[in-house]
């Protein structure tokens, strides 16, 4: 392989100098060079592929939860098939497992894919860049508390940690504790109070 | 028919095959508990080869201390059926 990337610059190379993401998208550059220059994917393939990604959004999560949190009903629908319940809401989770996991007092999950960067972006948007590190996929399946403590979620001891590995077909989406004093909160405010990252769970809300 | 189900007892196989998998080194050889079926999805490592195997898919749960030797956590994993094989008692 010649290494040339003279045709196959999408305009997201350069300009981030010292990133530490830098390593990973020449990385991808070099890969996705490679993957067209041997027919295996031509470029606009690719391009559909990363706006499939980009229609989906953390808003989409966040209107999930608060309905899960204001509404039991859709909550017990909602762990029990994720796919049908989302579309109660109008949106689609297809090609995939949907499977949403709630926190408790007890019980806190925690996402992650060790073998590559599973997400459900066609419903949540891209992932988190940190979702992608080495460090963060190699960590979080065996020391979750110390990961969470960086995100600087410090859990009771009393609290189990379940860490979901998503090696399947399966997409997860974290149902956070709802925060106290939320009572009475319309949806889309208790939708404005959940985070990106709480849906993978290295936040709570 | 699933071969597996919720309380089963099942060990992820030892083995490191020469194509594709989707079986993590981190839980070979270790016993866990399914959890869940997930459904009939199609194997990675048959259709990397261009064979189209539909198997379930068990999400399986394994103990931090089992893992790793410490960490009181829990870890599910996903697992397509032939990654799998009977594990009752052994745990």
């Amino acid at each position: 392989m010649s290494g040339d990337h003279g045709g196959h610059d999408h305009g997201h190379g350069g300009g981030d100098g010292g990133h530490h993401d830098a390593n990973i998208a020449a990385r991808v550059r070099e890969l996705e060079a490679q993957l067209v220059e041997a027919g295996q994917v031509t470029e606009a393939e690719l391009e559909a592929i990363l706006l499939e990604g980009w229609s989906g959004s953390p808003a989409n999560g966040a209107a999930i939860v608060a309905r899960a949190w204001a509404d039991p009903g859709f909550r017990d629908r909602l762990l029990a098939d994720g796919n049908a319940a989302v579309g109660e809401l109008g949106l689609e989770a297809e090609g995939y497992l949907l499977k949403a996991v709630a926190n408790t007092a007890d019980v806190h999950n925690l996402i992650v894919c060790t073998l590559c960067s599973c997400y459900p972006t066609n419903l949540l948007g891209p992932s988190p860049g940190w979702y992608k590190s080495f460090a963060y996929r190699a960590r979080a399946v065996r020391e979750p508390r110390a990961v969470l403590a960086e995100f600087g979620v410090e859990l009771p001891d009393s609290t189990q940690i379940t860490v979901w590995d998503s090696t399947a077909e399966a997409r997860y989406l974290v149902v956070p504790v709802r925060p106290a004093g939320s009572d009475g909160l319309p949806e889309a405010s208790l939708a404005a109070l959940v985070t990106r990252n709480g849906l993978v769970g290295t936040a709570v809300v | 028919m699933p071969r597996f189900t919720v309380g089963s007892e099942v060990r992820a196989r030892l083995g490191d095959p020469d194509g594709h998998t989707r079986v993590p080194r981190y839980v070979r050889g270790h016993c866990g508990e399914v959890v869940g079926l997930h459904g009939d999805w199609k194997l990675p490592d048959a259709a990397v080869r261009g064979t189209l195997v539909t198997e379930p898919v068990y999400a399986v749960r394994f103990r931090a201390a089992d893992l790793w030797g410490h960490g009181g956590h829990d870890v599910i994993v996903e697992l397509w059926e032939s990654y799998l094989e009977e594990a009752e008692g052994e745990r």
